[in-house]
């Protein structure tokens, strides 16, 4: 089977579909033949002779690759041209926004294709390493901060000089996605302070585990902020006005913003008011990675910086493609494993029993089959019908019988010893009771890693029954005698071997 | 006037005379304290590694004086008996000594429990029939108790050590023997001991008041070493394989009630003081064991495995697990600049601990923090898991108990088990009806990172599913411990 990797046309586009590396391995490990158009991956520093050296055939226009291609894989949408271009019975992979473009659905359609949506793979952990969204979105919240500290005038990072001090940068990242993690993570190697809200309180943890602080809205309310998806959901008015306090704020406090506020099929939320920028002091910075869908901030002018008082808002919304060598590396790496999901070479087929490939694919045969039947993900507990106080975990015994026993049982005992009316025996309780004590203050301190030597020790001290069995040796009768060498014999395998497996064992340990 | 003086032929003259003894005598006694103080500085040694060595050497100076001042002091004859005893004693304990392996100790010292209650036992019955020494009459009764109970703990001992002995080497199977009714097998059992022990008493003296050591007082004695060496096999046979820790520690301090016993038997207080010693020693360590469970010893000792569940059926575990390859763990380890392993007694029964002091040596090298985790029940006995690791040479400050490094498992950022499953189980903490609910565990899925190595999914000695597989933040190395250490070492000796 052929697979065909087109140079993307998108104006300022600058990934590629198949990196020499990803190339390679759909070839050595799947079985493809792989065709690039020259200059595929110039604009991500991979040149031609570098995909040639991995097996690929280059190819030079375009033309040839959509003719002769089973497999087309992409970046951006195909333009209509490049749809014309489609043979019947080829399979198109690439991102192509099937909720919003039902157009281009159709025309693929009526061209007797098939395509698979890669934002479409839905975000369960098994598909983890289909997730295009997720790798582009690492590496744009990567980028994002990169772009950030390009624009802002001070470092990142707190620093005590002779010339003086300067102060860390404070960071506030909102949405706790992907990419808002990527950005946590960023900007914390940088040095700066970062803390950072999501609508889903279940992301706490995550964020908390990167260095940020997790910020929490005062806010009573049963609803969760998450839908069965793992996305965001719309908010009810009162939980909007808290959160939109919270921002204003921390807009006067930090100097950086970072939103990745998205929701899917809808505009993105305007959650930075055109007051809030003003309230931010000269010279900060936000970067708004919703930009391409309308933009978290009012003041955003997608594909540009703009300038509001002095606050310099990034609108990029090619920020994968700003760094595309690792993003072209991750995505082609992500269509290896879906094609490798798909069979390979050998046994390429699409299986619509398989939940991934049944959501991922938006056309077959002709046929449109966007939308699937929804997939349920879950990083957050599924909502109970009523919480249940988990019973609590009790430690064993510890009952106060237990001691009342205890206290009953060395009563008697005491009593009983009384009675004997017998000071050779009380003398001998005597000892035996201190001797108790004093082994349970000694004992009580031994260290845990000594406690295997600790047994052995104490194996040979007990050999001290010797002295009972070198005592009843030297009595008159014969069967006694006999009873009593014996009982000398085990005894002393256990000094000797007990102390002497103790000393090797003591000496084992070394620092 | 003088009404009130004391008249001194009242009190007991007894108060204020004491026996006279020849000056051997008295020195073995004297030398007979100056050894138990020395058995308790040696017990002291052991806190400290550093001061563990020379613990050891007291000890021995202890016992030799104490066989010294015995043979002079207190011996009346059989000497070239003895000294054949001992010498070929000697050359066993020895040879075994030298020979057993780090793994093999839970069974060694199983065997040498065994052997002290046999030998409280032969000593038993031998003062039985020829008691050292006269038994003046008005203390026969103790005597005969304390020699029918000397006998009974002697036994249990005995019979209990050697099927622990043979549980340990898997000679018998880990599943415990629950019998329908063993509770009141065990209590008609001890029952009849108690039976016999009064039958003992009245029959061991003729009427005239001497001593009558054949006959039917030394029928009950026999009888009942037969029942109390039953009352052994079954006690231990009823207890699950898991609970070996247990076990062990709880016969460890039998064998020292059982010297104590014979102490009394003998009136001998080096023999009650040093069994009392060692007595307490096997009940800390059962104590700790238990408390490390979360099960009361009680239920530990009374049968089977289950006290700290809950009623409801335990939650059921679901979803899929991430593969890791070696080179995946090798990736890890190489990024991650706090590690921690985690080790089980599965890495010693693989042989791994060799490999992986090797790649502790290597990642140390290379500037990361690296330390060992120990639970307090891993391994077989307690403080096993410490003794294997010294012996492939890890150095001990990084070898932590579960309470010092607890607290730092969120900071760390790559954790590996290995070998070891029911210790790491999150089911322990979170589900109130897990069998293990309660039991304090190691808690990696707080680490940034979790690697798991074990041969398949299947469950660990508990029975239990363990959820930790399941976390996003936990992937699996599946296959045998030794070979994926070993490929780990080479992994990162080439680099």
């Amino acid at each position: 089977m052929k697979v065909g990797v087109t140079k993307e046309i998108y104006p300022g586009e600058c990934r590629v579909a198949a990196t020499p590396e990803t190339a390679r391995r759909l070839i050595e490990k799947q079985g493809f033949e792989v065709a690039v158009q020259s200059g595929a991956g110039v604009f991500a520093s991979f040149p031609d002779e570098s995909y040639q050296s991995a097996g690929c055939q280059i190819v030079d226009s375009a033309d040839q690759i959509w003719n002769e291609s089973d497999i087309i894989l992409k970046v951006r949408s195909p333009e209509e041209s490049e749809v014309e271009q489609l043979r019947p019975g080829t399979t198109l992979i690439s991102f192509l926004a099937p909720g919003q473009s039902p157009k281009l659905l159709d025309s693929i359609a009526s061209r007797k294709a098939s395509a698979i949506a890669i934002e479409a793979v839905p975000r369960i952990s098994r598909a983890q390493k289909l997730d295009a969204l997720s790798s582009m979105a690492n590496i744009a919240g990567y980028r994002a901060v990169v772009e950030a500290a390009g624009l802002f005038g001070r470092f990142f990072t707190g620093q005590i000089t002779a010339a003086g001090k300067v102060p860390p940068a404070k960071v506030l990242v909102i949405g706790a996605g992907v990419a808002g993690l990527s950005a946590i993570g960023t900007a914390r190697g940088l040095g700066a302070i970062v803390r950072a809200f999501d609508v889903r309180p279940e992301v706490a943890d995550q964020v908390k585990s990167m260095g940020a602080d997790f910020l929490m809205l005062e806010f009573e309310s049963d609803e969760t902020g998450g839908t069965s998806g793992g996305y965001a959901k719309t908010m009810s008015k009162e939980f909007i006005d808290a959160e939109m306090a919270l921002f204003a704020a921390q807009a006067k406090e930090v100097d950086i913003i970072i939103t990745t506020a998205l929701i899917p099929g809808r505009p993105a939320p305007k959650l930075i008011t055109r007051e809030m920028v003003e309230s931010m002091r000269p010279g900060s910075v936000v970067v708004d990675l919703a930009a391409e869908q309308g933009g978290n901030c009012e003041c955003t002018v997608p594909n540009e910086v703009a300038n509001h008082h002095g606050v310099h808002i990034i609108g990029y919304s090619d920020l994968a493609s700003r760094l595309a060598n690792t993003s072209s590396q991750l995505y082609g790496t992500n269509l290896v494993h879906l094609l490798d999901e798909m069979g390979g070479a050998e046994g390429f087929k699409f299986d619509m029993e398989d939940v991934v490939i049944r959501s991922a694919t938006v056309v077959k045969d002709g046929e449109v089959t966007w939308p699937p039947p929804p997939v349920s993900v879950s990083a957050a507990p599924s909502q109970t019908p009523a919480p249940e106080t988990p019973k609590e975990i009790e430690p064993a015994s510890k009952t106060p019988w237990g001691k009342i026993t205890m206290l009953g049982i060395v009563i008697l005992s005491l009593v009983g010893v009384a009675m004997t009316q017998n000071s050779g025996f009380i003398t001998d309780f005597t000892v035996f009771l201190l001797s108790c004590i004093i082994g349970w203050q000694v004992i009580w301190n031994v260290s845990a890693s000594l406690h295997t030597p600790l047994m052995s020790v104490t194996n040979a001290i007990s050999g001290i029954i010797i002295v009972g069995g070198m005592v009843q040796v030297g009595v008159s009768s014969s069967p006694a005698i006999w009873l009593g060498a014996i009982a000398i014999f085990v005894a002393t395998i256990n000094i000797s071997g007990g102390f002497l497996v103790t000393h090797r064992m003591l000496k084992m340990f070394r620092k | 006037m003088f009404q009130n003086v004391i008249d001194m032929d009242l009190i007991s003259p007894q108060l204020l005379a004491s026996e006279q003894l020849t000056i051997a005598e008295s020195s073995a006694k004297v030398a007979y304290v100056v050894a138990a103080v020395l058995f308790v500085l040696s017990l002291a040694g052991l806190s400290k590694q550093t001061t563990a060595r020379g613990g050891n050497i007291l000890g021995i100076i202890g016992m030799l004086l104490a066989i010294g001042a015995t043979i002079f002091g207190m011996m009346v004859g059989g000497y070239e008996m003895m000294v054949v005893a001992i010498a070929a004693a000697v050359v066993v304990g020895a040879v075994l000594a030298v020979r057993v392996p780090m793994t093999g100790m839970p069974e060694l010292v199983a065997m040498l429990h065994s052997f002290v209650g046999l030998a409280a036992v032969l000593v038993g019955i031998s003062s039985h029939i020829d008691t050292h020494g006269d038994v003046p009459s008005s203390e026969r009764l103790i005597h005969d108790i304390e020699i029918f109970i000397g006998v009974f703990i002697g036994a249990i001992t005995f019979t209990g050590s050697i099927i622990a002995f043979l549980k340990l080497r898997g000679t018998i199977g880990g599943k415990p023997l629950t019998l329908p009714g063993r509770h009141v097998i065990n209590v008609l059992m001890a029952a009849a001991c108690i039976g016999l022990g009064v039958w003992f008493c009245q029959e061991s003296h003729n009427p005239d008041g001497s001593h009558n050591a054949d006959g039917q007082a030394m029928t009950a004695l026999l009888v009942m070493t037969g029942i109390a060496s039953l009352i052994g096999v079954h006690l231990v046979m009823a207890i699950g394989g898991a609970d070996m820790p247990v076990v062990v520690s709880m016969l460890n301090s039998y064998s020292g009630w059982a010297a104590s016993a014979a102490g009394f038997m003998l009136k001998n207080h080096l023999l009650i003081a040093t069994g009392a010693l060692v007595g307490s020693s096997g009940a800390i360590l059962s104590y700790i064991m238990c408390a490390a469970m979360n099960r009361s010893f009680i239920s530990v000792i009374l049968g089977g495995f289950g006290g700290g569940g809950g009623s409801g059926p335990a939650a059921k575990v679901e979803g899929t697990v991430t593969e890791f390859s070696v080179d995946d763990t090798v990736d890890m380890l190489e990024e991650a600049s706090s590690i921690v392993i985690v080790p089980g007694y599965g890495m010693a029964v693989a042989q791994a601990q060799h490999s992986l002091a090797e790649v502790v040596k290597i990642l140390q090298a290379k500037s990361k923090q690296v330390r060992f985790a120990i639970h307090p029940v891993a391994g077989r006995l307690p403080g096993h898991m410490n003794v294997l690791l010294a012996e492939a040479n890890v150095p001990y400050d990084i070898v932590l108990e579960m309470d010092e490094i607890n607290d730092d498992m969120p900071d760390t950022d790559a954790v590996l088990v290995i070998g070891a499953n029911d210790i790491v189980n999150p089911a322990a903490l979170e589900d109130p009806n897990s069998p293990i609910a309660g039991m304090p565990v190691l808690e990696v899925w707080s680490a940034a990172n979790c690697v798991v190595m074990k041969r398949g999914l299947a469950t660990g000695y508990a029975g239990v599913d363990n959820p930790l597989f399941y976390k996003d933040n936990t992937q699996m190395l599946f296959g045998d411990a030794k070979q994926n250490v070993d490929a780990i070492l080479r992994a990162l000796q080439g680099n």
